[in-house]
């Protein structure tokens, strides 16, 4: 095989999985339409009287993409299931690392996206015109889903194989976007109040750890999932 | 475990009668003697939890498995009395069932963590799988929870309350510091019983399902 190096490989599992979304494009659909439904139902979750659209912007945001990415990983692995997928896939002579490089690659472009899609439209609604903030914004949106992509990946391979896996998956991953998710609502307020950078090194620095360690942790773990 | 439930009826019998009321607290301040302990305890459980887990990806033997399941039981059981007894004493000293304290808030995800866990073992039922499965499970939560500490810790300091809800850490008098020593160790070992308990009623679980199913064929 040409492509046997492990970037190869991943890229080509990556191209697979979009390809095939690409196709039907319903994953991808729903995803935005409810990101966008989520933005515009928590708009009005509030007094408007007492609070702000600066003051529910950052949570609103965060909440969504938590709730659209959540749909997505769901996806991933729910492919790989129908006609046993999976098992084709594992018994290619392809590493586990590249498998999970690139599932997590496929999963970061569609979540991706989904984001970029729906953060000029968070912008619209929400009426905070921060476009010179954006690609600051962008850097925080990018360190919070690498993690929570990486994690959500590995959990997904697993709770694949149980028999409520569309409930199973926000139980177990939740507690894990603890971290990432107050991070990113904290950094995300800080940007939209143009507060200094000196003021956010904090936060991104525990982003950072978090993308690190368990990026790499997912990463070892997932061959003790895939491996029978 | 029988040690330890006598233990434990001692220490009852201490903390009622044999030490005196704390001064501003009250009565309610006697909860202490049960909610500091078992909150040691329910942390203990998750971290053993945690290792066992990690010894099983390394040496993948049903043993630390099961103990690392039976770990994860009783610690969720113990966050249980852990998180019921502080909102008890909080309402009366602190004038709040629940604050989101840092400690409150990360015991609390911590909780909720385990009780994933132990969700995630009952939908798997391939004893292999569920075990690899768990024990990553296991791994990424231990290395989870200081994190998640961090975050609410940051939080809160961020954005401190208005109204000091902590009392200042008092130095115990010496009959309440044995008291809660005393307790502390008790709750250790009821821990462990209970984790022997549970581990042995799991191996007898296994092999009768394997008695079953060797039955089968």
């Amino acid at each position: 095989m040409a492509s046997s190096s492990l970037f190869g490989t991943a890229l080509a599992v990556a191209r697979k999985d979009l390809k095939v979304e690409w196709r039907t494009k319903t994953a991808f659909i729903s995803s935005l339409v409810f990101a966008v439904l989520v933005l515009a139902v928590l708009y009005f979750a509030r007094d408007k009287t007492s609070v702000g659209d600066y003051d529910l912007a950052p949570g609103a945001l965060w909440v969504t993409f938590t709730f659209a990415g959540m749909l997505g990983l769901n996806r991933a692995f729910l492919l790989e299931r129908e006609n046993h997928a999976l098992d084709g896939l594992r018994l290619t002579p392809i590493s586990p690392t590249a498998l999970f490089l690139g599932k997590v690659a496929g999963n970061l472009v569609f979540l991706g996206v989904v984001e970029l899609v729906s953060l000029p439209l968070f912008i619209l609604f929400y009426d905070v015109p921060i476009w010179r903030q954006l690609p600051t914004l962008m850097v925080v949106v990018a360190l919070a889903t690498i993690g929570y992509v990486a994690v959500g990946t590995l959990l997904s391979a697993m709770v694949v194989r149980t028999r409520f896996s569309e409930v199973m998956l926000p139980v177990l991953l939740l507690p894990f976007l603890v971290p990432p998710i107050v991070s990113a609502v904290q950094l995300t307020w800080r940007i939209l109040a143009l507060r200094p950078l000196s003021e956010m090194t904090g936060w991104l620095s525990l982003l950072a750890a978090f993308d690190i360690i368990f990026f790499t942790l997912s990463l070892l773990l997932f061959e003790a999932i895939l491996i029978e | 475990m029988g040690l330890a439930l006598v233990g434990l009826a001692g220490i009852y019998v201490r903390a009622l009668m044999f030490t005196p009321i704390e001064r501003t607290q009250g009565p309610a301040q006697k909860i202490f003697y049960v909610h500091a302990p078992v909150a040691w305890a329910a942390l203990l459980a998750f971290s053993v939890c945690g290792l066992l887990s990690l010894l099983y990806l390394m040496m993948r033997d049903r043993k630390f498995d099961l103990m690392a399941a039976a770990s994860a039981e009783v610690g969720t059981a113990l966050a249980v009395v852990m998180l019921t007894t502080g909102p008890l004493w909080g309402k009366p000293v602190w004038g709040t069932w629940w604050t989101w304290d840092a400690r409150l808030t990360s015991t609390l995800f911590t909780f909720l963590l385990f009780v994933g866990y132990l969700v995630l073992r009952n939908a798997l039922t391939d004893f292999e799988v569920r075990a690899r499965f768990s024990a990553v499970l296991g791994v990424m939560a231990l290395v989870l929870v200081p994190f998640i500490h961090v975050t609410v810790y940051w939080f809160r300091t961020l954005h401190p309350d208005p109204v000091v809800l902590k009392p200042d850490a008092p130095s115990l008098p010496s009959v309440m510091l044995v008291t809660l020593l005393s307790s502390f160790a008790v709750c250790t070992v009821l821990y462990i019983g209970l984790v022997m308990q549970r581990y042995a009623l799991a191996v007898m679980q296994d092999v009768r399902e394997e008695e079953a199913a060797g039955g089968i064929s």
